[in-house]
């Protein structure tokens, strides 16, 4: 379980975010959802600590994160992991080295195991025949299910993703949902979703959280995010013809 | 100072949570692949050039009869170690060298590869720039090595080719009265300039942000400032270390 404090965060005189606090549960798909420019990634990325919060907390287990020790964030940090907007694979290494890299580096794994567990991970995101292949050659679908494979290949606790559907066509952006989906209810993982796109919040949000420049206006799931009286959510939820429709 | 004490600090982080010591040697040999043989081309084609047209220039100038012949290769040869090798090679491995790595780290930056790493509890500064900064200080000394060497005998050819003095007096002349201090001051200036490059380099690319546009402003601030910090050391290390 991660907990969020009352986070505050300033960029210049522009407060991105203002006081925001959640509770994002273990084995269970956490959605962030909120219209561009309302503080989302810049929420995830105070979650992770790759930007530090001008006020608040964020506890991972209980284990605070943002003013813990430098080498507790290490030791939470490599409980992390974490798929990138752009998937972000190291272009000079082939899929199998991304995959690998965490095991290289922060395990002394024996080269078989890891060789195994890499294996296991690019079967179970779908990419069995793909290991040689460099990031220069694959489609975006794949590259964000290699930066999967990469984000659990350490078993991780918990699962970051950020806007994992972006740049993506309906078909393959359901095929990455289910994909985190499947991997949060498998391996009982704390999973965080950045996302705006409805299609994601209506398949995987088991808990979702709106923000709205830069509040927290509404939190609750994907069964009863229409019937909420939240002006702001219903007009991000109802923006586009197919959902007006269905309301 | 603002920057000069961001950039202290950007040294300094390197040498904290780093990772296993094994690690770093391949990074190493890669990188060292990447700014010392990769160099080695460019290093060639402008050491001999540059002694060549050395060797021209001075023998253009010295045209007394009271001045022996010999003089020309005494000239080309301090001219070389004490500047030409290591000074303006920097320049040419700033070129090339600085602006590879400025644009390496910009675009890992931009398409957030350094966060992937922050992430993984990965302390991105000591894993992707110590190397570099390692494999430059290695390597680059070993550069000016062989462009003074190359400077040196392109000079010797051109002598033999022009016949502006004769391959014995070209000999004599780079033996003539040598200083082996001025070859330990070349290798300081060359372990500096490494450090310079590398460094300053990793800098302006680890703090890109923004897009492709901000990447090649990166990359070009990283050949400018270098140059001009090359040429500071430069004159600082010849008041400390020859006045």
């Amino acid at each position: 379980m991660i907990e969020v404090k009352d986070i505050y965060k300033q960029f210049g005189d522009k407060t991105v975010l203002k006081g925001i606090s959640a509770v994002f549960e273990k084995g269970k798909t956490n959605l962030i959802i909120g219209s561009s420019g309302t503080g989302k990634s810049v929420l995830l990325k105070n979650i992770v600590g790759l930007i530090q919060p001008d006020q608040g907390d964020v506890l991972y287990d209980g284990r605070d994160f943002t003013h813990g020790d430098k080498e507790l964030q290490t030791e939470i940090r490599r409980e992390i992991g974490m798929l990138f907007q752009g998937s972000a694979l190291f272009d000079s290494k082939n899929v199998e080295e991304n995959i690998m890299f965490p095991l290289n580096i922060l395990t002394t794994m024996p080269q078989d195991e890891k060789l195994d567990r890499v294996n296991f991970c690019l079967q179970r995101v779908g990419l069995d025949n793909a290991n040689k292949k460099m990031p220069s050659e694959i489609s975006g679908g794949m590259k964000k299910r290699v930066g999967i494979a990469r984000a659990i290949v350490n078993k991780p606790n918990y699962l970051f993703c950020d806007e994992p559907n972006s740049g993506l066509d309906p078909q393959t952006s359901i095929t990455i949902d289910e994909l985190i989906a499947e991997i949060t209810h498998e391996y009982e993982i704390t999973t965080v979703v950045v996302t705006h796109d409805m299609n994601s919040v209506m398949e995987i949000g088991q808990k979702v959280i709106f923000l709205s420049e830069g509040y927290k206006l509404w939190e609750g799931s994907n069964e009863n995010i229409t019937k909420s009286d939240v002006k702001a959510l219903n007009d991000f939820v109802f923006a586009n013809r197919m959902m007006k429709q269905i309301k | 100072m603002k920057k000069l004490g961001k950039f202290l600090i950007f040294i300094g982080t390197m040498f904290v949570r780093r990772e296993s010591f094994g690690s770093y040697i391949s990074l190493t040999i890669d990188e060292c692949i990447k700014v010392g043989y990769n160099s080695l081309f460019i290093v060639t084609i402008v050491s001999v050039f540059m002694g060549a047209v050395t060797t021209i220039q001075t023998a253009y100038n010295l045209v007394s009869p009271f001045i022996p012949d010999y003089v020309i290769s005494l000239v080309v040869r301090d001219m070389t170690v004490l500047e030409l090798a290591p000074t303006i090679m920097a320049i040419v491995y700033a070129g090339k060298v600085g602006s590879n790595i400025a644009g390496e780290l910009g675009s890992m930056r931009i398409t957030e590869q350094i966060d992937a790493l922050e992430v993984m509890g990965i302390n991105s500064t000591s894993y992707l720039v110590l190397p570099k900064i390692i494999a430059s200080m290695l390597m680059y000394p070993m550069l000016v090595v062989l462009s003074a060497f190359l400077s040196i005998y392109g000079g010797y050819l051109i002598s033999l080719a022009t016949g502006i003095i004769s391959g014995h007096d070209y000999i004599y002349g780079i033996r003539y009265e040598f200083i082996e201090f001025n070859v330990t001051f070349a290798l300081i200036k060359a372990f500096v300039f490494a450090f310079l490059v590398a460094s300053i380099s990793a800098y302006k690319g680890y703090f890109t942000s923004g897009g492709a546009l901000e990447v090649g402003k990166a990359s070009t601030a990283a050949v400018t400032n270098s140059c001009i910090a090359i040429l500071l050391a430069d004159y600082l290390l010849a008041q400390l270390l020859l006045s």
